[in-house]
């Protein structure tokens, strides 16, 4: 007992201060919302549009690049020839409709997730109880979700948490490209929910199939008729994104913090 | 007879072979090979189909290995008709391989005790191991389970959908009160059809399947992609590459265990361990991301090379997070050592025997656990680990502490293993652009990934794309040792059992 109580005064009080405090750092190289500067793209240039994994750059009237299928995997930034892609740091990327990803010359900032309306906010807004449905997930967008749950994160502290039937939660949270095998289940955790509800998509597979998109197998993310309420795009999602996102839904964070 | 005389083929992990030197086995020798190879104590690594020219015809891979003698093998077989005997009773490492021969290419294995789909999917050919009508829906999990009859005897039945924030699978448990008797798991719900996804390839998706064929290992999944890539192109990875590839493994390593440990010391409601491991295992996910800058590794390893460099002042960085986090995680795991109530938890508990670890063909901690000397940095060592020898860290008695405690002193392996390998970080960073990949061959590469061994294989054909990508997850190979330890331990055992192997559902079910 004496050791457990020694050990708890060496590992210390960890819990981010965040967001009252300043976000934890995120290393040099993290690659958050990019920026597309085209009036640096060479006349006719496709380099990026190929090089996509994803096809998350289209040319419509100028650039666009759709976070939603995008996997952050600077596959673009390292092919473009002149230097007209970047990988900024800003971590805050979640949304609540699935247009509000697309990036393009006019909008090179997200508009970033709004709180609930008035009455889904007296209903959810100090106790959000979430399912958590992995589909065909691969482990990472779950592993950092489930992190928020460590003391480092504390999720608790705002009032969400993750709960162990449908029926005791408010929301889903899902994760994966939605495999055909998964389906059946998660429309059925879905109808299980209480209604009124909400649906949130985390990262690039949920969202739009990610590195699976077109495949057979999977249905392109959300299933279509299930409506989304937050979208938290990433490959996976840092943390701090997922976090971030879940405190603008909730109305915990407002204003959009100076860069 | 001279089929005495004839053996598979030596191969060489990380190597690549045209397909001739592969010379073809008649299915009878082919099984009889097979057979006699695991009966002298080979074991399977990868036994796969690949579509063969004509329709309807198959091939069978196989690739053994020798730990001892530090030798692979590999043969080959064209089967024309219908199926291919089954070794699974003598040998029940090799079931679930057969299994999945026979979902995916409709052959059936005759002879196997219990033929069920591995992931519940049309194959790839059309042929049904089945006779499932083909315009009908399969559903997951669908079909018999097996059954204890009796009065007193329940079923519980557990998922696709979990408790937790985890990945989905089914669990049927045949229970007398508290008492299992039996536990049957039925995965396929993660199938995404990868091994698919990659044929044709290499192209711009690939690696990006591989970092996702199971996301905590996406280094071990990006590295043994990247083997054999440059096998298949000559590419030659440089010294100092190799090296931060090096790292990187053994951060993944790190924080998975450090997690694992946390977790298992969460079961058994120690909660001061589990949080200060679940923290600090953030601390070695946010060494690789000071590298890469994804906390997962994406985009760390590819082809040729690594995708970042460190330089002095990252060096120093992640020296000194290193030595932080050393002496945190010490402090956090001596917890669970010293706390009887919980290592008394954690021993006898889902005990797997040396025996029985050799008879399912277990690989990585789990092994090792059970006093297996089992590791491909040391058996099949490939990359940084020919030159440098990481001991393999064993046990002997098979339980939840064993799988606790060689993550343990793995840790610690692994904490030396980075120190040193980043003090003396070769010279010349660079990345070599691999070229075009050789036609018609057959590549194999192993990793020893925190989980244990992944295996990836390559048939290539006459343009020099993938005719077949195989990928052996370790878990494919351990999700039955999990099911078999659950025989006679209680039910509430099923969490601490679970958490100790810490299986991968995507990774098996790719």
């Amino acid at each position: 007992m004496i050791k457990a109580l020694m050990a708890r005064l060496y590992q210390k009080y960890r819990t981010i201060p965040f967001p009252k405090g300043r976000p934890p750092a995120l290393p040099e190289r993290f690659r958050g919302l990019p920026s597309v500067k085209i009036n640096m793209c060479a006349d006719g240039c496709k380099t990026c549009i190929e090089i996509c994994p994803t096809g998350a750059i289209l040319q419509n009237h100028g650039l666009q690049i759709d976070l939603g299928k995008c996997l952050f995997c600077r596959d673009c930034e390292e092919a473009c020839p002149s230097g007209a892609i970047r990988y900024g740091n800003d971590y805050r990327l979640a949304v609540r409709r699935r247009e509000d990803l697309t990036l393009y010359a006019g909008r090179e900032e997200l508009k970033l997730a709004e709180e609930f309306d008035k009455r889904m906010k007296s209903i959810l807004g100090r106790s959000l109880q979430l399912r958590q449905v992995s589909a065909g997930g691969c482990g990472a967008c779950e592993a950092d979700v489930n992190v928020l749950n460590t003391v480092g994160w504390d999720l608790g502290r705002f009032g969400i948490q993750f709960v162990a039937s449908p029926r005791h939660a408010d929301g889903i949270l899902v994760t994966g490209p939605v495999t055909k095998n998964m389906e059946l289940a998660l429309r059925k955790t879905y109808e299980a929910v209480p209604s009124p509800k909400i649906i949130i998509a985390v990262g690039a597979c949920a969202i739009s199939g990610g590195p699976y998109i077109g495949r057979e197998e999977v249905s392109d993310g959300m299933i279509a008729d299930i409506p989304v309420d937050l979208f938290i795009p990433g490959c996976p999602p840092h943390p701090l994104t997922t976090l971030d996102g879940l405190l603008r839904l909730t109305g915990k964070i407002r204003e959009r913090a100076k860069r | 007879m001279s089929g005495e005389e004839r053996k598979f083929t030596q191969i060489r992990n990380g190597g690549a072979i045209p397909l001739e030197s592969l010379p073809p086995w008649s299915v009878p020798d082919f099984i009889s090979q097979l057979g006699g190879s695991l009966g002298n104590g080979l074991r399977v690594v990868s036994y796969f189909g690949t579509p063969g020219a004509k329709a309807g015809e198959t091939w069978l891979y196989a690739v053994l290995a020798l730990d001892a003698e530090n030798k692979l093998f590999a043969g080959r077989t064209l089967v024309t008709e219908g199926g291919f005997p089954s070794l699974a009773v003598d040998y029940p490492q090799i079931q679930l391989f057969e299994r999945e021969i026979a979902e995916q290419f409709g052959l059936v294995p005759s002879g196997h005790p219990w033929l069920k789909p591995v992931r519940y999917r049309r194959s790839w050919n059309g042929a049904d191991a089945w006779n499932r009508p083909a315009g009908a829906e399969i559903l997951p999990g669908a079909g018999n389970f097996f059954r204890v009859e009796g009065e007193e005897v329940h079923e519980v039945a557990v998922g696709p959908v979990h408790a937790g924030i985890i990945e989905p699978g089914h669990f049927r448990f045949q229970c007398h009160g508290e008492n299992v008797m039996f536990l049957e798991i039925a995965l396929g719900y993660q199938h995404r059809g990868v091994e698919e996804a990659m044929l044709g390839g290499p192209d711009k998706r690939t690696l990006h399947f591989a970092e996702t064929l199971s996301g905590d290992s996406t280094i071990a999944h990006a590295t043994v992609y990247s083997h054999l890539v440059e096998s298949l192109t000559k590419t030659k990875k440089n010294a100092r590459a190799q090296v931060i590839n090096g790292v990187l493994l053994e951060l993944e390593r790190l924080a998975n265990h450090t997690g694992d440990i946390g977790a298992l010391a969460g079961d058994a409601a120690y909660l001061p361990a589990s949080s200060f491991c679940g923290r600090i295992r953030g601390d070695f996910l946010n060494m690789t991301a000071l590298v890469c800058g994804s906390r997962f590794g994406r985009g760390a390893v590819k082809p040729g090379g690594v995708g970042f460099d460190i330089d002095e002042a990252m060096r120093a960085e992640l020296l000194r997070r290193l030595d932080a986090a050393e002496k945190d995680v010490v402090n956090a795991v001596n917890l669970v050592w010293d706390e009887q109530s919980v290592v008394a938890r954690f021993e006898k508990t889902g005990t797997l025997t040396r025996e029985m670890a050799l008879e399912l063909g277990v690989v990585g901690p789990a092994a090792r656990a059970a006093g297996l000397s089992r590791d491909v940095r040391y058996d099949q060592p490939l990359g940084i680990y020919r030159m440098v020898h990481v001991p393999v860290s064993t046990y002997d008695t098979g339980d939840v502490f064993a799988r606790a405690y060689v993550r343990w002193m793995e840790i610690r392996r692994s904490v030396e293993f980075i120190r040193d390998q980043l003090h003396s970080l070769p010279e010349g960073f660079r990345t070599a652009l691999p070229g075009s990949i050789a036609k018609h061959s057959f590549a194999v590469a192993l990793v020893e990934g925190w989980r244990g061994e992944v295996c990836h294989a390559a048939v290539t054909d006459g343009s020099g794309t993938f005719a077949r990508y195989k990928v052996v997850d370790p878990s494919f190979h351990n999700w039955p040792a999990l099911a078999y330890v659950l025989r006679g331990q209680e039910i509430s055992d099923f969490p601490l059992c679970n958490k100790s192997f810490n299986l991968s559902y995507c990774g098996h079910d790719l």
